[in-house]
């Protein structure tokens, strides 16, 4: 009887580790803690150009995570790409005249996009879209253009 | 000549008959499971605990010093970089995506697969299985199930188990011995490790965790029924196991990739 028991505790114990290990593991190496939660709504954005944004990118405000890219997609009517990203529902003041950049975390970083808000008393609802957009910078242009600079002499 | 070709054609009749008869055994073997997972549990539980939780020993100091390995050889090569900051997520992914599964599953192979396949084969020369045959009582479902499921279900575990504890074991060399930053270290993984690469590890350790379990219990219940042949039977399950593991992880890797 003693001996079963014995067995059945470390049966338990041990299943209980395995699950508890695997839990720790998926909140603590990935973000789905910081994951958004709850009420969402959808919003848009054009680029000239997205660099090398990818989905579930984070959507950053003041530098604090407020929503996700949830897509990517290219407008053949307008050449231009549209960027569609879900935002808390708790984050509903966000004026509407608010601008949009695609900006590079660190060096080497992943890109992400940063809403710098606007002055407009009227705030940003579902499927809204941004209008003001700065798209990513794009290193060969850059040197490009420094080159071209360099040419005027200037 | 010819008879070269006549020896390679029946070695590959044999190779491709031993494969068929697994394939057979595991669905024989599937198809019980369901119903042996809710009426005898008890059974499956028991060998959980010989087969899973007796391995944890193996399976934590392992892991201890891979992660710990890991941490120095990353933190050594990351320097050169100025990138040590970044120790944290070279860990985390090859861990979770690579070292974990298959070094786990090699392990077990070695820890427990060989147990599963000596007990079976033993069983099979000591007239056992024929015992409960003469008593109506079919060992597949008596004694094979339970030992697989038992182990398929150990192996995904202890694999999440071994994760962690090389990922402290790097953290303890990373952190509190090479001086990387301890928020810098955690918060670094957590943008470039997506969920999907957990799950990564997880498919690959429960695809490991049922190939390892249905070659072990298969050589075993085939086993030659002398000492020679259940000696033959665990050293095969081991060799066998660690050739399948690593052959399905390119396989996996390449389809989820």
């Amino acid at each position: 009887m003693k001996q079963t028991r014995v067995v059945e505790f470390g049966t338990g114990m041990f299943v209980l580790l395995g699950f508890a290990s695997l839990f720790f593991l998926i909140l603590k190496t990935t973000d789905v803690q910081s994951d958004i939660r709850g009420e969402t709504y959808e919003i848009t954005a054009r680029f000239e150009n997205v660099g090398d944004l990818k989905l579930r990118a984070p959507v950053t405000m003041a530098g604090v995570t407020i929503g996700r890219v949830t897509a990517i997609s290219f407008d053949s009517e307008r050449l231009e790409a549209l960027v569609t990203m879900r935002i808390a529902e708790k984050f509903d003041k966000i004026p509407s005249d608010t601008d949009a950049s695609i900006l590079t975390a660190g060096l080497i970083g992943g890109q992400y996009i940063g809403l710098s808000p606007g002055f407009s008393e009227e705030y940003l609802a579902d499927n809204s879209e941004i209008q003001i957009t700065h798209s990513a910078l794009v290193l060969e242009n850059l040197i490009g253009k420094f080159l071209v600079k360099l040419g005027e002499g200037g | 000549m010819n008879r070269l070709f006549v020896d390679l054609w029946y070695a590959f009749r044999n190779f491709l008959e031993t494969f068929g008869a697994m394939q057979l055994f595991l669905l024989r073997i599937l198809a019980y499971s369901p119903k042996t997972l809710f009426t005898r549990f008890r059974l499956i539980s028991h060998e959980i605990y010989s087969i899973g939780a007796m391995s944890l020993v193996i399976i934590l100091v392992c892991g201890l010093f891979v992660g710990m390995v890991l941490g120095l050889q990353g933190y050594d090569t990351l320097s050169q970089f100025g990138a040590e900051e970044g120790l944290g997520t070279a860990v985390a992914l090859s861990l979770l995506k690579e070292l974990g599964p298959v070094l786990t599953a090699l392990l077990f192979a070695g820890r427990a697969g060989t147990a599963l396949a000596a007990e079976i084969g033993l069983m099979r020369a000591t007239d056992q299985l024929s015992a409960m045959e003469l008593m109506a009582v079919d060992p597949v479902r008596r004694v094979v199930v339970p030992h697989f499921l038992g182990g398929a279900i150990s192996l995904p575990l202890l694999t999440a188990i071994f994760n962690m504890v090389a990922l402290f074991g790097a953290y303890i060399i990373g952190v509190s011995m090479m001086g990387v930053d301890s928020g810098a270290f955690w918060s670094q993984m957590r943008p470039y490790v997506e969920v999907a690469d957990v799950m990564e590890g997880v498919v690959k350790s429960i695809v490991f965790g049922v190939a390892v379990s249905v070659l072990a219990v298969f050589e075993g219940y085939n086993a030659f029924p002398t000492a020679e042949g259940v000696s033959r039977a665990t050293t095969r399950t081991v060799v066998i196991s660690a050739i399948v593991v690593l052959i399905l992880d390119f396989m996996i890797t390449a389809i989820l990739i």
